[in-house]
């Protein structure tokens, strides 16, 4: 007689004591923390209980221009004059001063944006510190990069990021920018403002010196005025897909440059010749990591026919081990879906799926009263022209469909506007090769998913984007070969 | 004995590897500058560019997915068979106005770019590849692989090496192209477009059109399947409209100022690294 014993996790939180917070964050324009001419601010909440934990400031148009002529002002007397070792020592120090206040960014990201700690701690700040220190080291380095061509900054940037990696965004476009000797203003994103001013601090304690890098906090018309200003020489955003387009439209003719990192719907390939378990853990992580607000997210999975009922079934075995829940507990694999905005699209995407036919299954787990939450969630019967399959969800919602040849995957797999990311999982290498040729996609993970690295090039073909973030070719989009 | 009667050249337009007439009938009277020979020229249309660019999208893949060093063949071919017909080259450049000598070095240089480009081919790969020292156990590389489809609108001051320059690269890149040529030196494109078509060049990777750049730079810029409009000029009207048309389907823009084309500079790698994408692998290391 065999009797099941369900273990349960004892909660096992992060502390928030250690962490400095104020109540009211001003805006970082020429090296000090200035109040917004706006003279308005907006709430910082925390996703995961609905609680308000700071406000920061909502900079207009006179903060924009404000920030943009103390980023001129140090592009033309300092930043543009100053030896390339020395920039490089600014970023190496920001690296450091970082790494040391690791621990408490983790937890702020995690207050900020819900995310678990667990990913905070082990991928968002380690990752945005070896950012720093990747591109410091590239200062004095750049006629190595560019063989036969000399690379000279373009002036001042202007830098939009979103809201899913907070951090880390903020460090993959400050540290090429910085590196290749530009100055910027950056706008991190309306709903998780927190860790860009606190490392608004660290640059302060860095001593880098005032208007090289200026962070405003803001809404949507701060991030038109960034990208309308006349005098921005270059926009880096990542976001959606709709805004980038707006984005081109809106410099068009200006002369700006532009790199953009945006939406993706990315095909997770599995062949029957595959380490089915390693594949299941890779699709958890491909659609799941984050609450699936990735652009490079596996979001569409297409399994060859043979095994398709096994890995469905170990799938939703394994989905039912997720731990939804609060995101500062050290158990937690799924957090607190970022907004209420974007529960809400979720939502709409996940009854669109069920209207245009799909079955869906989501994981039994209980999902708490406040904040925002939604449970893993997978569609099967669901075909190529469906809007799920189609659309980035940008949630914990993955589409499986089923092929039988690789030609077949292939042409399903680049039937899509987007070609950010791809994934395909076998044991056999010559396939390997054939079909990560053949993905029209700037990332392509064989078997693995959603591994970043600051040596690593990250960008989309297509819809997905222009120019590329991470590596060599990230400080191409940030110089002017001459 | 009466006069033999020369016979006149149509000059019609290039796509899919055949040369139709425009679809749309129209035709553009070109008259050289002594009002001596009047040729019709093809005013191309919207439908002309769409069937061009369903022949180079379907040549595309198979292009890019040739060998390097094929490809760096067939660009040589291209330089070898220009040569061989430098005289009707030298005729037709003579009559849109050039000098013996201007005429003499447009034809070198268009040929030594092809043989430029021929060599980068099965180069520009390893230059700018790199494996990418990532902190975790895995083998990650990163290589640049062609964008796709290019619609390039070409130089107007210059016949033959504008053009060439255009094509040079962006075929050397593994991409397919459809080109608008000179509207006001029209003649070269499609004598050029005849030794594409017996250099081994498959059908569609390279499509020519004539006609008029006010009336095709729409069109050219705002297709949903092409992967980046390529614009050389100066006319700023012209130049926001490509930008603001790129945003439909965030196509790559790449332009090029009215230059003299002659000079070295004008041909480098990084002109085949502007219609790359770049794309990057990962695959753990492990038992």
């Amino acid at each position: 007689m065999s009797k099941t014993i369900k273990w349960e996790y004892s909660p096992a939180p992060e502390g928030t004591d250690r962490i400095q917070l104020k109540e009211q964050y001003d805006l970082f324009i020429g090296g000090k923390f200035v109040a917004p001419k706006s003279r308005q601010y907006f709430d910082t909440i925390n996703p995961s209980n609905e609680k308000k934990i700071a406000q920061v400031a909502d900079a207009d148009q006179s903060d924009v221009n404000r920030a943009v002529a103390s980023a001129k002002k140090a592009y033309n007397n300092v930043w543009s004059k100053m030896a390339p070792k020395e920039r490089g020592k600014y970023i190496f120090r920001i690296a450091r001063l970082l790494q040391e206040r690791a621990r408490e960014f983790s937890v702020i990201e995690t207050l900020d944006g819900g995310k678990p700690i667990r990913e905070s701690r082990d991928v968002d700040v380690p990752l945005s510190v070896a950012h720093f220190f990747y591109y410091a080291g590239w200062a004095d380095k750049l006629e190595y990069a560019f063989p036969g061509r000399k690379a000279k900054p373009i002036g001042v940037a202007g830098q939009i990021i979103p809201w899913n990696f907070p951090l880390l965004m903020a460090a993959w476009k400050l540290a090429p920018a910085l590196a290749t000797g530009n100055t910027v203003v950056l706008k991190p994103a309306e709903t998780t403002p927190l860790t860009a001013v606190k490392l608004a601090e660290i640059i302060q304690e860095a001593d880098l010196p005032p208007g090289i890098v200026n962070i405003i906090t803001g809404t949507e018309k701060t991030g038109q005025a960034i990208v309308n200003h006349a005098d921005i020489n270059k926009i880096a955003f990542t976001g959606s897909t709709e805004v980038g387009k707006y984005i081109m439209k809106a410099v068009a003719g200006s002369g700006k440059k532009y790199n953009l990192e945006l939406g993706g719907k990315a095909a997770n390939i599995i062949f029957e010749d595959a380490a089915i378990d390693q594949a299941v853990e890779g699709i958890i992580n491909s659609i799941f990591f984050n609450q699936g607000h990735v652009c490079c997210a596996g979001s569409r999975l297409y399994v060859q026919e043979g095994i398709a009922d096994e890995v469905i079934s170990k799938l939703q075995k394994r989905m039912e081990t997720l731990i939804v829940g609060d995101p500062l507990d050290k158990n937690t694999d799924i957090g607190a879906i970022n907004s209420k905005m974007q529960l809400d699209k979720i939502k709409m995407y996940v009854n669109l799926g069920l209207d245009e036919g799909g079955s869906i299954y989501q994981s039994s787990c209980s999902l708490p009263k406040k904040g925002y939450w939604h449970a893993p969630t997978i569609f099967t019967d669901v075909s190529q022209s469906n809007r799920i399959v189609q659309e980035e969800i940008f949630g914990p919602v993955l589409a499986i469909q089923t092929f039988r040849t690789v030609d077949e995957v292939i042409t399903k797999a680049n039937n899509s506007p987007y070609g950010l990311s791809g994934g395909v999982w076998t044991d056999k290498g010559s396939k390997i090769f054939k079909v990560t040729k053949d993905i029209r996609a700037g990332v392509i993970w064989a078997n693995t998913f959603n591994k970043f690295d600051p040596a690593s090039p990250f960008g989309g073909y297509k819809e997905s984007g222009i120019g590329s973030e991470g590596g060599i070719e990230g400080l191409s989009d940030y110089v002017n070969l001459v | 004995m009466s006069k033999r009667i020369d016979i006149q050249k149509t000059y019609k337009l290039f796509i899919d590897g055949k040369f139709p007439r425009t679809e749309s009938g129209r035709y553009i009277k070109w008259t050289d500058s002594n009002n001596t020979t009047v040729v019709n020229i093809c005013r191309g249309s919207r439908k002309d560019f769409r069937n061009a660019m369903v022949s180079a999208r379907k040549a595309s893949r198979s292009w890019a997915c040739r060998t390097a060093y094929n490809r760096a063949q067939i660009l040589y071919r291209i330089g070898e068979i220009l040569e061989g017909r430098r005289d009707q080259f030298m005729a037709e450049l003579t009559l849109q106005g050039l000098t013996k000598k201007q005429t003499a070095s447009e034809i070198d240089q268009s040929i030594d770019r092809f043989i430029y480009y021929a060599g980068w081919a099965d180069k520009y790969q390893q230059v700018f590849s790199h494996v990418n020292p990532v902190s975790m156990p895995y083998f990650n590389f990163t290589v640049p692989e062609a964008t796709g489809v290019v619609a390039a609108i070409a130089p107007n001051d210059t016949s033959l090496l504008g053009m060439v320059s255009i094509i040079a690269p962006v075929i050397a890149g593994g991409n397919s192209i459809v080109i608008l040529a000179s509207e006001s030196f029209p003649l070269c494109s499609i004598t050029f477009a005849e030794v594409l078509h017996t250099s081994d060049v498959p059908a569609g990777a390279v499509n020519i059109l004539t006609g008029y750049r006010s009336e095709l730079i729409e069109h050219f810029s705002s297709h949903m399947d092409v992967n980046a409009i390529l614009y050389c000029g100066d006319n700023g009207v012209d130049k926001k409209l490509v930008e603001t048309n790129a945003a439909l389907n965030v196509k790559h823009v790449i332009q090029f100022p009215e230059q003299n084309w002659a000079k070295d500079e004008h041909q480098s790698p990084y002109h085949i690294l502007k219609c790359q994408e770049t794309k990057t692998t990962w695959h753990p290391i492990g038992v």
